[in-house]
């Protein structure tokens, strides 16, 4: 034994480092107001994602993160300067934008960027925004960040149940984006109680390091997943075998509970989103009309008919009423070309809903 | 170990090393070591083997140190009260079965007492049996048998046997029986230790060594999953040296913890994302994004491998136990004997001891055969020997051909060349010391292509793909 060295004294280290982990931990909440999202190797070391980062397991080489900054930063239209002959587009919407079960070449945005198509004498350019949740308050929060990356065109791509005010604030990436909604609340004036429980409002602690710790690996996560994106081009799983949509349905007629859909839903939202300094195109999206049990009541999983065919009439008014540009393509997909469920579509299926969207697009010029 | 098994070791060790006497140290390094091989052991697909395997781990503990010791050593203090130590704290823990709704320290709920009971009275009677033979052959069994239960592990054909033997003796569908099922923790290092001990006994090297220094060494918990592998004399020194943490000796350990913990959780963690593996090897086609894997998993294995190591030589250090140096910067090394001279050092030594040399020696009464022969045969058995003690799989043994072929032709070269070249020039010199950095690193880096895959062919589609072939 060292005769020479004292006894460790070790009391006096665990208060020294407790006091020194808190105040680290502590101190970590001034950094909240740094967007740290922003800082990304995407489109500087790794070419930028197609579509948003979204996945649950390893094998997808995605991930699913609540920071709105990183998502478009990671993402291609991030890294892109608009050039002079560009006709950028951008898609919003949900999954069957985003592309479930299709490879980002198979997307509407990936056929629709491949197929040489020009507007106003320019190039037409365009990027998936999808992201595969579906609630209005989710789209405006995306086109709101989106009108920074000069769009000459958005096509908003949604269905009826984006539209329930119950499902607004559902979304995990709406429920932990509090500030954000609450921006967007008060900046289109909208009805939304900006404190309602549903928007997950972050303590001190919440913000402190040990708390925020998970946000932190994702986004080194995310820049992680940048080496296997670029290697492999993989941003989801791809399963041999799945479930198909289902055809054979409930016999019943309810519709998030609604007796009407009359103050049911989140039209405010809608119309916010359509007064966006920037041209708008509305697209209510295919979706499966089924011909098995209970089709009578029901066309789908999702819908039943009288809430269907009204939600239909109320949008087709609401355009009308507000000139908005406006295209209906709800049956457009024969019921063979839809995936896992009612929205999402195979190849072909999005290869119909492609070539609508680019005489769309064409005509919004003339 | 993850790391609330981590810095559970941490805090312990601190409190031992901090607070107590000397007498009671070896003691209570044997009661946490007890309890932590239960601990750390992961859960098993079989029923009970969590707590099975740790209490096969502890009879194997004691069968070898009665096997090695004097007869009636037992019956001394020390030797009563470390049994004691083991036997009673395996005994509280099958208990707990009785006294918490939840499991205690083991992942399932351990087994009846009266399956325990058994269980002690067999090892009891199986350790009779061999104290039946003479010493040599109880001594040979006893090293014939941990080889055998380590090929049994090592083998994913023998595994998956194994599991459904044991799956239709407990009356179980053995549908979803597995090679992975047998995750016995730390069996490897278990099984180098006991088969060392043997081994030095046999060769008249072991000195007497009481019971629970033997055990501690055995089942040390910092050194448990991950090595290093210690020699039990230089061990069982450190033990009974006087020891108190002083300051200096806490910022060592510290510093290692950190460091370790550093390696393996922020490095490794996040390489391992990236690095190679089955899936990406059919995936990735171009060249160059091949490679980044490939360095992702070069890198990652070391920085997995050595952090472990770290964390483990900075916990033994709190507690005055030096463990040896396993990791001296592998891959700065510019020829392959000096890779494996810092690579798995004790792995390298132990095999080296116990199988080279001898081997060697035996192989020298061959006069006929030729040097380089006997040089080739030499490196190949001893890689290949590496190589299967991973794992009996093709890919192993590829894994120790590449290396035990690239041993064979740098000591061939290095013979060529000592007589023949001579460099003055230094800056020469720098050039070719850097040379052979990066021509073993990438030695190094190709083999790792056999180590992180399953099959040869995937292999093979890799090389191509490396190479754009």
């Amino acid at each position: 034994m060292d005769q020479k060295q004292p006894r460790i004294r070790l009391f006096g280290v665990l208060v020294k480092a407790t006091a020194l982990l808190l105040l680290f931990n502590f101190a970590f909440i001034f950094t909240t107001n740094i967007p740290l999202g922003k800082l990304s190797l995407y489109n500087k070391v790794f070419p930028g994602r197609e579509r948003f980062p979204f996945g649950e397991t390893y094998e997808s080489y995605n991930l699913s993160l609540f920071d709105i900054d990183a998502m478009f930063a990671s993402h291609v239209l991030a890294g892109k300067e608009k050039a002079r002959d560009e006709y950028r587009v951008l898609l919003i919407g949900d999954s069957s934008v985003w592309g479930t079960l299709l490879t980002p070449g198979q997307t509407l945005a990936g056929q629709l960027d491949a197929t040489p198509i020009t507007a106003c004498g320019k190039t037409v350019g365009v990027y998936n925004l999808g992201y595969p949740t579906i609630s209005l308050t989710k789209d405006l929060m995306i086109l709101d960040q989106a009108l920074d990356y000069q769009p000459d065109l958005v096509i908003w791509l949604t269905t009826l149940e984006a539209f329930p005010k119950d499902k607004q604030f559902e979304s995990p990436i709406v429920a932990n984006n509090a500030e954000r909604v609450r921006a967007l609340i008060g900046k289109y004036h909208l009805p939304a109680d900006p404190n309602d429980p549903a928007l997950i409002q972050p303590s001190k602690w919440d913000q402190t390091f040990v708390s925020q710790r998970r946000a932190l690996a994702d986004l080194i996560r995310l820049q992680l997943y940048g080496v296997l994106w670029s290697s492999t081009g993989i941003d989801q799983v791809y399963p041999e075998n799945y479930e198909r949509a289902q055809t054979d349905l409930e016999a019943s007629e309810d519709f998030h509970g609604l007796r009407s859909l009359q103050d049911g839903l989140a039209l405010d939202v809608l119309t916010a989103g359509m007064s966006a300094k920037t041209k708008l195109l509305l697209v209510n999206e295919p979706m499966l009309i089924s011909d098995g049990a209970n089709s009578d009541i029901r066309y789908n999983f999702f819908y039943p008919r009288w809430a269907y065919d009204e939600y239909r009439r109320m949008l087709a008014d609401l355009a009308n009423r507000n000139d908005w540009n406006y295209l209906d393509l709800w049956d457009l997909v024969p019921a063979g070309e839809f995936t896992n469920s009612a929205i999402h579509l195979t190849p072909a299926g999005e290869s119909l809903l492609s070539n609508k969207i680019a005489e769309a697009i064409q005509a919004n010029c003339e | 170990m993850g790391l609330p098994q981590i810095f559970a070791s941490i805090l312990t060790s601190l409190l031992v090393g901090a607070l107590t006497p000397r007498a009671l140290r070896t003691y209570l390094l044997l009661a946490l070591s007890v309890l932590a091989v239960f601990w750390f052991q992961p859960v098993v697909p079989l029923r009970s083997f969590d707590f099975w395997f740790p209490s096969l781990t502890l009879a194997l503990v004691v069968l070898t140190w009665f096997v090695t010791s004097q007869p009636g050593a037992w019956k001394s203090r020390p030797n009563l009260t470390g049994l004691s130590i083991i036997v009673g704290s395996v005994t509280l823990i099958d208990l707990s079965r009785y006294t918490f709704p939840t499991p205690f320290l083991t992942q399932t709920i351990p087994p009846q007492f009266i399956q325990f009971f058994l269980f002690v009275v067999a090892s009891s009677a199986i350790i009779f049996l061999f104290l039946r033979f003479s010493p040599a052959w109880r001594l040979s069994i006893a090293v014939l048998l941990l080889l055998f239960i380590l090929i049994v592990l090592k083998s994913p054909v023998l595994s998956l046997q194994t599991s459904i033997f044991f799956r239709t003796l407990a009356n179980r569908p053995t549908e979803t029986a597995s090679a992975l099922d047998l995750r016995w923790l730390g069996y490897s290092y278990i099984a180098f230790r006991l088969i060392h001990v043997l081994r030095d006994k046999q060769t008249g090297r072991l000195p007497e060594l009481s019971l629970p220094d033997f055990a501690t060494y055995v089942v040390f918990f910092p050194a448990l999953a991950a090595g290093p592998i210690d020699r039990a004399e230089r061990f069982a020194k450190d033990l009974q040296k006087d020891f108190a943490l002083t300051q200096d000796e806490t910022l060592l350990a510290g510093q290692r913890i950190v460091i370790g913990l550093f390696k393996k959780f922020v490095i490794a963690d996040a390489l391992a994302l990236i690095a190679l593996n089955d899936a990406l090897a059919a995936q990735v086609g171009a060249a160059g994004w091949m490679w980044v894997h490939l360095y992702a998993y070069t890198f990652q294995i070391y920085f997995d491998f050595s952090g472990y190591t770290d964390i483990a030589i900075g916990i033994a250090r709190l507690v005055g136990v030096k463990l040896p140096e396993n990791f001296l910067a592998p891959y700065t090394r510019s020829n392959l004997a000096q890779f494996w001279n810092s690579w798995h050092i004790t792995l390298t030594q132990w095999i080296r001891s116990y199988f080279f040399n001898p081997f060697n020696r035996w192989m020298r009464g061959f006069k006929s055969v030729p040097m380089w022969t006997m040089i080739l045969v030499g490196q190949l058995s001893t890689m290949l020997l590496i190589g299967l003690w991973h794992g009996i799989t093709w890919n192993f043994i590829l894994w120790g051909a590449w290396h035990g072929l690239g041993l064979f032709v740098q000591n061939r070269w290095s013979d060529f060349a000592k007589t023949r070249i001579s460099v003055s020039d230094p800056r020469l010199q720098t050039a070719l010391n850097v040379g052979g950095v990066l021509l073993t690193f990438h030695f190094v880096a190709l083999g790792w292509v056999f180590f992180a895959l399953s099959e040869p062919g995937l292999s093979m589609q890799v090389f191509t793909k490396l190479f754009g072939v």
